[in-house]
C-alpha cells in the first residue's frame, strides 16, 4: 500500500465545508437504531464547539427511503426535498447538513437534476408554492453530518479525554471505516476523499489516534441496500453481503468499526448475531463480535461522554472490549438505565455472541 | 535556395518525415522538447506482432536523419505568420523562418491513476504497460517479484466516456497480447488473464499472435471489465470483474496487474497547436483537412500533421503517415515557392 498515493487522491477531493450556521435535518431511522447519535451530534456541535446548528420539528423525511424502494417517483421525492430546502430558506439558513447518507445522496442527485433540467426545477418550485406556500431555494452548501465532524476532527482531538489507542499496549486501535454507498459513489466530488478511497472517516480515525484498516471488501455494501432487506425474500442477499465483509476483514483483527450511514451500523451490528447463530462464528476476541459505532458515538467516546449516555447499550455487539482498550471507565450496572435512571429492562442476551 | 521545414516532435513520425524531407532537398529543423529523441518508442522493448526490437527500429530511424538539424530540450515559445511562411522562436533562442511546419507531437499515455478503482499509485503491484516495457528493457522492477498470477486490463483510458476518453487507442489490445506472451516467456509457471471489452486486433499477423497467445502460452481471455482492485493482507491483489461470456461475476487474486494505458492527445502538442492556430476535434486530436483524401494537411496553409497527433496509430501507420506528410509538404512547397524548384531538381539529380 502506497500511503502517499492515497494522500494525492485525498488532496484532489476536498470539498468546501463552512464552519458554522447550519440547518440540520435528521434521519428517518437513526433515532430508532442508535437513538443517541443525533443528540450527540447536536450536543457536540452546539455545546462543546459553540456552533449554530438549527433544527425544526417541521422537517420530514427526504423521501429517499420510498424513492429507493421504488414506492414513489423522483418528482415526488424532489418536491419533498424542495420543502426541506424551503424551510431552510424560511429560517434564514443557506448551509444544509443532513444526518442520513441516503438523504445526502438524494439531495446531491436532486440538485444535479435541477441543474441539468431547469424546467423541472421550475415545475417543482411551482408545486412547492401551491402546496406549501414556501419559497423555492437551493442550499449554498450541502454537507453530511460526518463531513462536519470531519471538519471539526482536530478541535475534537484537542479536547479529547480518550484516544483510539489501546492504553494497555500503547498501540493504535485498528479501525475499519465503512462509508455509506450513497455518500460518494454516485457523486465522488461531493464526498471528502472521493468514492474509491473516502477520507471522511479515515480522517477522524487518524486525528483521534487510530489506525485505518484497508481490507479487500472495504468498498462493498454493508448489506442494507433497501430492496435487499425490505423485500423479505431477499434478506439472504443482505446477510451474504455482510458476511462477505466480515470474512474479508477478519484476518486484519480489527478492534472496531466506524460507519457514517443509518443502515450500515445497524446491519453490520445485528447481522453478526445472525452469522453467529447460523455458523457459530464470531469475529472479535473471546466470543465477542466486532463492535460497530456511529461516528457521533466515537466522537462522544473520545470527548469523554458516558458510554451509556451515548446509547451504546442499544448495540447488539457489546462495546465493552473497545471501552476497556481505550481506558474508558463505565458502570455496568447503569448499562440498561435510560433517561433519569429509568430501568429499560435487561434484554435477553444470546449465548452465541457477546 | 532551400525551403526550411520545421518539424515539432522527434518521435518515430518526426524522425521518418525528417529523413524523407532531407532526402527531398529541404533544410529540415527537427525539435524535441525532451532531452532524448525517439518518443515512446525509445522506452519500448519489443514490438508487436513479431517481437522485433524497438531499439533496433529506433536506431534505424535515427540513422536516416543524418544531416538534419536536431535540437533536443527545445520547445516553440512563439510563432506568427510572415507572408507565406512562419516566424518561429524556439526556447533555445534560435529563430526559424519556416516555409512549412510539420506537427509530429505524438500522444501522451493516459494517466492510469485517474482510474482510481484500479489503484495505480496506491497498490504496490499495479503497473502500466509502459512500466512493463521498462521492466523488459531493464530487467528489474521491485513491483514485479516472480508473479504467478498476472492480469492485464485492456482499455484503461480508452473507450471510456467516464474518463473523458471516448476513442479506441488501437494499439493496446495487440500490446496486451504481446506482453501477455512475454510474461509467460519470462515466468513460465505463471497464469495470465486478459480482461477485455472487445479485442481489436486487425493487422497482418495479429490474429496469429492472438491464437498463439491462447494455444502456445495458455493466456486466458475474459470478456468483461474489471470493476475494482483491492489489496489482500499478503500484498497480493483482489480483482473483481465480470465474465460476460459466462454471465457471472468473477473474483480472482493476482500477484501483478498491468493496466493498458491508452493514448491521449499530447498536452504539449496542444500548446504548440494553439500557438500556430491549429484546430482540434472533440477528442482532442488535431483536425485534418480531410480524413480520407487529405489526412496530413491541417486547416492552416503550410501546417501539416503526421503520426498520433491526429489520432491513435500503430507504428507502421505512423511511419507511413510521416512519409505521406513529406510528400504533401513537397507538393505544397513546390506550388507555393516555385522559385525553389530548380534547386530541388538539381539536388535530386545528384542522388
Amino acid at each position: 500500500m502506497i500511503y502517499e498515493g492515497k494522500q494525492k487522491i485525498w488532496s484532489e477531493y476536498q470539498k468546501e465545508i463552512p464552519d458554522d450556521h447550519y440547518f440540520y435535518v435528521r434521519s428517518c431511522i437513526r433515532q430508532s437504531f442508535f437513538p443517541a447519535s443525533e443528540a450527540t451530534f447536536l450536543e457536540i456541535t452546539r455545546n462543546r464547539l459553540g456552533k449554530d446548528i438549527f433544527e425544526t420539528e417541521h422537517h420530514t423525511t427526504c423521501g429517499g427511503i420510498a424513492y429507493h424502494s421504488d414506492a414513489i417517483p423522483q418528482e415526488t421525492a424532489m418536491t419533498i426535498i424542495a420543502r426541506q430546502f424551503g424551510l431552510m430558506h424560511k429560517y434564514g439558513y443557506e448551509n444544509y447538513v443532513c444526518s442520513c447518507i441516503t438523504s445526502f445522496g438524494l439531495y446531491c442527485e436532486t440538485l444535479e437534476t435541477w441543474r441539468q433540467f431547469p424546467e423541472l426545477a421550475a415545475k417543482i418550485a411551482d408545486i412547492l408554492w401551491k402546496t406549501c406556500k414556501l419559497e423555492f431555494a437551493k442550499p449554498r452548501f450541502i454537507v453530511h453530518a460526518s463531513d462536519l465532524i470531519y471538519h471539526y476532527r482536530n478541535e475534537i482531538a484537542a479536547m479529547a479525554r480518550h484516544r483510539l489507542v489501546n492504553v494497555h499496549t500503547g498501540e493504535p486501535l485498528k479501525v475499519v471505516e465503512h462509508i455509506g454507498c450513497h455518500y460518494s459513489k454516485m457523486f465522488p466530488s461531493k464526498g471528502v476523499g472521493g468514492a474509491e478511497y473516502p477520507y471522511v472517516l479515515a480522517g477522524m480515525i487518524e486525528a483521534w489516534g487510530g489506525q485505518v484498516v484497508d481490507y479487500p471488501e472495504r468498498r462493498h455494501c454493508c448489506g442494507f441496500g433497501f430492496r435487499q432487506y425490505f423485500i423479505k425474500a431477499n434478506r439472504g442477499y443482505s446477510l451474504s453481503n455482510t458476511y462477505k465483509k466480515f470474512e474479508s476483514m477478519e484476518p486484519y483483527h480489527p478492534d472496531m468499526i466506524i460507519t457514517n450511514c443509518p443502515g450500515c451500523p445497524y446491519f453490520m451490528d445485528r447481522w453478526q448475531y445472525v452469522i453467529a447463530e447460523e455458523t457459530g462464528k464470531t469475529y472479535g476476541e473471546n466470543g465477542h463480535g466486532i463492535p460497530v459505532f456511529t461516528y457521533e458515538e466515537v466522537a462522544g467516546l473520545v470527548l469523554g461522554y458516558d458510554p451509556w449516555d451515548l446509547g451504546l447499550q442499544t448495540h447488539q455487539i457489546g462495546p465493552e472490549p473497545v471501552l476497556d482498550k481505550m481506558g474508558i471507565k463505565y458502570d455496568p450496572s447503569r448499562k440498561y438505565l435510560g433517561l433519569k435512571g429509568k430501568d429499560l429492562g435487561m434484554p435477553v442476551c444470546p449465548g452465541c455472541i457477546k | 535556395m532551400k525551403n526550411n521545414v520545421l518539424i515539432a516532435g522527434a518521435g518515430p513520425a518526426g524522425l521518418e518525415a525528417s529523413a524523407a524531407l532531407q532526402r527531398l532537398g529541404y533544410n529540415v529543423i527537427l525539435i524535441e522538447r525532451s532531452e532524448t529523441i525517439g518518443g515512446h518508442l525509445a522506452r519500448w522493448d519489443r514490438l508487436f506482432p513479431d517481437g522485433e526490437s524497438a531499439s533496433a527500429a529506433l536506431d534505424s530511424l535515427i540513422e536516416g536523419i543524418w544531416g538534419v538539424k536536431c535540437f533536443t530540450d527545445t520547445e516553440i515559445t512563439s510563432a506568427n505568420r510572415l507572408g507565406k511562411s512562419f516566424n518561429v522562436i524556439l526556447s533555445n533562442g534560435i529563430i526559424v523562418h519556416a516555409d512549412a511546419v510539420l506537427m509530429t507531437t505524438g500522444f501522451d499515455l493516459f494517466e492510469a491513476s485517474k482510474k482510481e478503482e484500479y489503484g495505480y499509485g496506491i497498490y504496490d503491484h499495479v503497473i502500466t504497460n509502459a512500466d512493463l516495457e521498462a521492466f523488459f528493457r531493464n530487467g528489474s522492477d521491485p513491483r514485479i517479484n516472480n508473479p504467478s498470477r498476472i492480469g492485464f486490463v485492456h482499455c484503461v483510458g480508452s473507450r471510456d466516456e467516464k474518463a473523458g476518453c471516448r476513442s479506441c487507442s488501437k494499439v493496446c489490445c495487440a500490446t496486451a497480447v504481446k506482453q501477455a506472451c512475454e510474461m509467460r516467456q519470462a515466468f513460465p509457471n505463471s497464469q495470465v488473464y486478459c480482461f477485455y471489452m472487445d479485442l481489436r486486433l486487425f493487422g497482418r499477423h495479429y490474429e496469429d499472435m492472438y491464437l498463439s497467445a491462447q494455444r502456445d502460452y495458455g493466456v486466458r481471455f475474459i470478456r468483461g471489465r474489471v470493476a475494482e482492485v483491492s489489496e489482500n493482507l499478503d500484498g497480493s491483489l483482489m480483482i473483481k470483474a465480470e465474465d460476460t461470456v459466462a454471465s457471472a461475476p468473477l473474483k480472482v487474486s493476482l500477484d501483478l496487474l498491468v493496466l493498458m494505458a491508452g493514448m491521449r492527445p499530447s498536452v504539449s502538442g496542444a500548446r504548440i497547436g494553439s500557438l500556430l492556430g491549429l484546430q482540434s476535434e472533440d477528442d482532442g486530436y488535431f483536425r485534418v483537412m480531410d480524413g480520407i483524401l487529405d489526412a496530413q494537411r491541417s486547416t492552416v496553409p503550410g501546417l501539416f500533421l503526421a503520426g498520433a497527433a491526429t489520432g491513435p496509430k500503430t507504428l507502421p501507420e505512423t511511419l507511413a503517415d510521416a512519409r505521406a506528410a513529406a510528400v504533401e509538404i513537397d507538393k505544397y512547397l513546390s506550388v507555393t515557392f516555385p522559385e525553389a524548384k530548380d534547386f530541388k531538381q538539381l539536388m535530386r539529380k545528384g542522388w
